[in-house]
């Protein structure tokens, strides 16, 4: 845990510098560049922490289950090629049901969950830098360069909010159509409708994430390793940088006394 | 910037959008599940036509544009030549019979023209459809009293349904070896498949290779997993699709 490694035990009333996750821990291979000072050591930030990651790839790999599943009930030749109707089935249905659950147990933890609950409220909010991105049509990096962007960038909590809402919808949706009988038969083929749709939506908004990961594969690292560089921060999240700065001054100036 | 305890500043201020689109798209979600049935009629009327014509099958990417969808429940497509294909009939008949293409062909054929509806929601209007009467080939194995059901066997080796004798002595219940104009293709079941013309596609057998005359009515493949034995498009399943007779 990139936490616990840290540094000694801080007194209870200042985890100023945990939240500040600038890290100075044994973490990942860049580490080992940086190990003569802890200053350089600094020079990496922690972008996700580990209950963050692990929810990240348990969704994808939930996902990629969903949409094998779903490609081979949907597509005629895929379903003619797999077969299998029932089996696909039982695996679509049941990798759907877990999909919430990373998600949910990652959030609800008091100690772990305190940073994904952190994140997702940047997601939330939108700062007026996130409008200006939009405007520019900011998926393009050199389109953007100078904004003071925070932690996420309005594509990434335009596709982080998509998601959260499909999640909820293909739920719904996904359960009025397997457990039919009490519902009446518009719902059903509206259900259907919804799940279809959506499903498609997902299918676009999912390769472009990947795609988005791809361009930048630092960025794509960080979501193994959890550490990010300070050089790609003050490039792509320059207001984060600036907080993680200005915290872990914080952190070292009360520190300072004591040591 | 930073608070001196609690949360960080900066993660609580701005408006909160993300909530809005989650809220935003459950709203959306409730209208589609409330009227996607209407909005999905009116684009299978404008689908279909296009669908029909399109000879690259990408139409079929479009949910329930129309067509067939191709459903297996065992692992690759069964398969078996015309020449080689044998339905046997047996169980409590005074003849058991095993028939080729051939002997199906001699027999008199009948042709419907009738839509195919699946329990799912798809329909395929209008499908041409030609083989012989279930009756007929009752009739030539000579069904013994006692006998009030029939189980129908695929040769995809797990796939099995059932109809009463009435039932299957409708004049709209085929064995049928030819289906849009042309012999029924392996992925539509052939050389040899059950055309149940009132009742749901599942009630449809495909691969057909046995038909035995039984004492009762056994549940079929899917009837096991809750489908209703008794699968009349429109009055069964919870569905009430416009009748295909």
């Amino acid at each position: 845990m990139a936490e616990a490694t840290k540094r000694p035990p801080e007194p209870a009333s200042s985890p100023a510098a945990e939240r500040a996750g600038v890290s100075d821990g044994a973490l990942g291979p860049r580490r080992a560049s940086s190990q003569a000072t802890p200053k350089a050591a600094a020079l990496q930030l922690l972008r996700f922490d580990v209950a963050e990651r692990v929810v990240h790839w348990a969704n994808a790999i939930l996902f990629a289950i969903l949409m094998a599943t779903a490609g081979v009930l949907y597509l005629p030749p895929l379903s003619a090629a797999v077969g299998r109707r029932q089996l696909v089935v039982t695996i679509h249905v049941y990798a759907g049901l877990i999909l919430p659950v990373p998600l949910v147990l990652g959030i609800v933890g008091r100690r772990w969950g305190r940073r994904l609950r952190s994140d997702l409220r940047r997601l939330n909010r939108w700062i007026p830098e996130d409008r200006v991105w939009v405007r520019r049509r900011g998926w393009r990096p050199e389109r953007v360069t100078g904004l003071k962007q925070g932690k996420f960038n309005a594509g990434q909590k335009l596709n982080a909010a998509f998601t959260g809402g499909a999640m909820l919808l293909m739920l719904a949706t996904g359960s009025i159509m397997h457990w039919y009988k009490p519902w009446p038969l518009s719902w059903r083929t509206g259900a259907t409708f919804v799940h279809d749709w959506v499903a498609i939506a997902l299918f676009f908004t999912i390769t472009g994430h990947i795609l988005f990961a791809f361009s930048d594969r630092e960025s794509l690292d960080s979501m193994w390793s959890g550490n990010i560089s300070r050089a790609w921060a003050k490039k792509r999240a320059p207001k984060w940088l600036d907080e993680e700065l200005a915290k872990s001054r914080a952190a070292a100036s009360r520190d300072a006394p004591s040591t | 910037m930073v608070g001196t305890h609690g949360r960080v500043d900066a993660e609580a201020i701005g408006t909160p959008i993300g909530r809005r689109v989650v809220l935003g798209m459950l709203g959306l979600g409730v209208a589609g599940i409330l009227g996607g049935a209407r909005v999905q009629d009116a684009l299978n009327t404008v689908l279909s036509p296009l669908e029909a014509a399109d000879p690259t099958g990408l139409s079929q990417l479009i949910p329930a544009a129309g067509g067939f969808r191709i459903y297996s429940v065992t692992g690759s497509l069964p398969s078996s030549s015309p020449a080689d294909y044998r339905l046997t009939v047996g169980g409590m008949v005074d003849r058991p019979l095993t028939l080729t293409l051939a002997d199906l062909k001699s027999m008199a054929p009948t042709t419907l023209v009738k839509d195919f509806q699946c329990v799912t929601g798809w329909r395929v209007p209008m499908v041409h459809w030609t083989g012989v009467k279930l009756s007929t080939v009752l009739d030539e194995a000579g069904v013994q009293p006692g006998g009030a059901a029939l189980r129908f066997e695929s040769f995809d080796g797990t796939y099995t349904e059932s109809l009463t004798i009435d039932q299957g002595r409708r004049p709209d219940v085929l064995v049928a070896y030819e289906m849009l104009g042309a012999p029924v293709t392996r992925q539509h079941g052939g050389p040899v498949r059950m055309y149940v013309a009132p009742m749901y596609g599942y009630k449809s057998c495909k691969w057909l290779s046995k038909i035995s005359v039984v004492s009762k009515v056994e549940a079929g493949y899917w009837e096991r997993f809750g489908y209703d034995i008794d699968g009349w498009v429109g009055r069964s399943n919870g569905r009430s699709d416009k009748a295909t007779t």
